[in-house]
């Protein structure tokens, strides 16, 4: 892993204890090499030019678009719609899908969301009349699915949950929920922006129907993402945004939409960006996988079992290593997390600390907020090590 | 360095300000958060003769949020509200721009000078000053005392 973390110039240049990856991960030098290689080689906008460079860049796009693809499992790129990240895909849906539904038809969503899929929930039921209903969650955070059949029901038309919460790591047993949606006949909609670095992924094989995620989770970077759908679902949807790209023919009097993908992304897309996130996802693929996840596992236990052996220290998802990823979040009597990460950044460790746009669940835990660390394959023992001499620190100068 | 931010004096500031000192009878109150980190400052107000006559606050924040409080609530006291505007300005300035610490009695302020190379935290000094500016917009003076 040592090689591997000299891959990543950021952790080169500076003394740094990164951990802060639920929020964004670092981007190594193949990466960065091919998104340069593109501005500097092939810039220009596409689908429409006849240049050479317009049509280099084209290529380039529609290679990313099959790369997304086939990291996610899919057969056919035209499932792949690029968005500019999580959120964007999720509104997306809200909208396309959301606009769909009728008053009192039902949207099941749960307590461990991130704002990103809470939120335009929320607006597309005060916009069409749409009931919301949540899903609670186990006492370790993890989606309460033994509730499923109280929450879901025959008006229920889509369930948007989590793939891995960005707050307690827990990932999410897919095939309940799905088997709890096929029997209402509504999609199943998962947030795979935690996920997204743990891939790749045989999203179809999940039996969900919308997948959305963010490239700047999976080492590559910002501003691009992916909302992945399967044909029929695309096919039936309107437009979301209207402009250039997504048209078939436009009068004066009335526009027809090309076909999905296209139909979903009007305007210029990110072009370098989703060529830089389809070289994040190879760079993904050409991971040894299992020795990954070994690697990963091993420093979340240390992590978890550093807090256990702490006094003030309140771990807020599973203590197990089963069926999570290595997001750790933690709650410290009588110290803010922001202050944890004030005193934790003086010892060059980045965490996050704040309600991590999940506020109804620090609400359930009744804490302001968690201190969070979360992992990438780049993180070594230094790394943990560095984040328990600071902890001890910052539960040693807030006594 | 987080050796200066969190010198003595703010810490034993950030106590006070953690301690629960609603008002019984305020004449009004307000309820701020931050929406970056989910801190939240309860600030109540007495005005008597055009002039805070009491603070009280409940806070749900980190030490710097705390701390700004309790000094707030100190220094408001007799005050007209005006002062209150020139003083934020002035920790503003000290914060964002290199200014000197505040005029007395607000120059307890000159702790978070070190807060200076932490944007992201000036939020978190200036909280309470917003919810001591609401409070003030919307109570209703308490008459003569």
């Amino acid at each position: 892993m040592a090689a591997l973390r000299r891959q990543f110039p950021i952790l080169e240049q500076c003394d740094l204890h990164y951990l802060d990856n639920g929020a964004t991960t670092q981007v190594p030098r193949a990466v960065l090499d091919v998104i340069v290689a593109h501005e500097t080689s092939h810039r220009a906008n596409v689908h429409r030019g006849v240049h050479r460079l317009a049509e280099a860049a084209t290529e380039a796009f529609e290679d990313a678009r099959a790369t997304m693809a086939r990291f996610l499992g899919a057969a056919d790129k035209g499932e792949i719609v690029f968005t500019g990240g999580t959120t964007g895909a999720i509104n997306l849906v809200a909208h396309a899908f959301g606009n769909r539904l009728a008053p009192g038809d039902e949207v099941v969503v749960s307590l461990l969301e991130h704002h990103s899929n809470l939120v335009p929930w929320q607006m597309l039921r005060d916009r069409r009349g749409v009931v919301l209903r949540v899903l609670p969650i186990t006492g370790e955070g993890r989606l309460d699915l033994d509730n499923l059949g109280r929450v879901v029901g025959a008006r229920t038309r889509l369930i948007a949950v989590t793939h891995v919460s960005n707050v307690t790591g827990a990932v999410t047993d897919v095939a309940r929920v799905v088997e709890a949606a096929r029997a209402v006949d509504a999609a199943v909609l998962l947030d795979g922006a935690q996920a997204a670095a743990h891939g790749p992924w045989d999203i179809p094989a999940l039996g969900v129907d919308f997948y959305a995620l963010s490239c700047h989770k999976m080492f590559g970077p910002h501003g691009v993402g992916v909302l992945w759908a399967r044909r029929e679902r695309l096919a039936a949807m309107d437009p979301f945004m209207g402009g250039g790209e997504m048209i078939r023919t436009v009068t004066l009097e009335r526009t027809t939409f090309a076909d999905p993908p296209q139909r979903f992304e009007a305007g210029t897309p990110p072009i370098a960006q989703a060529v830089g996130m389809a070289a994040a996802a190879r760079w993904i693929e050409a991971l040894p996988r299992e020795a990954c996840h070994a690697h990963l596992a091993r420093l979340t236990g240390r992590l978890i079992e550093g807090l256990a052996e702490r006094a003030r220290t309140r771990l807020i998802g599973p203590a197990g290593l089963q069926a999570r990823m290595p997001v750790v979040a933690f709650a410290t009597a009588g110290i803010h997390p922001h202050d944890v990460c004030q005193v934790l950044d003086s010892h060059g460790v980045a965490l996050r600390g704040g309600h991590h746009c999940a506020q109804p669940l620090m609400d359930h835990f009744d804490v302001a907020g968690t201190t969070r660390a979360s992992l990438a394959v780049y993180n070594d023992d230094g790394d943990v090590d560095a984040f328990l001499t600071g902890l001890d620190d910052a539960l040693g100068r807030f006594r | 360095m987080s050796d200066d931010l969190y010198q003595q004096a703010i810490l034993e500031a950030a106590r006070r300000g953690a301690e629960n000192r609603r008002l019984d009878r305020p004449d009004g109150s307000s309820t701020v958060d931050n929406p970056l980190c989910g801190d939240r400052v309860t600030m109540d107000v007495c005005v008597r003769d055009g002039r805070i006559a009491a603070v009280g606050f409940r806070t749900r924040g980190c030490a710097l949020c705390q701390a700004s409080t309790a000094l707030l609530a100190d220094a408001a006291v007799s005050r007209e509200p005006g002062t209150l505007a020139r003083a934020e300005d002035e920790v503003v300035a000290m914060l964002g721009h290199d200014g000197p610490p505040p005029a007395p009695p607000f120059d307890t302020y000159a702790m978070f000078m070190p807060a200076r190379r932490h944007p992201s935290r000036h939020t978190c000094v200036r909280l309470p000053f917003d919810a001591l500016r609401q409070v003030l917009a919307d109570a209703t003076d308490g008459g003569s005392s």
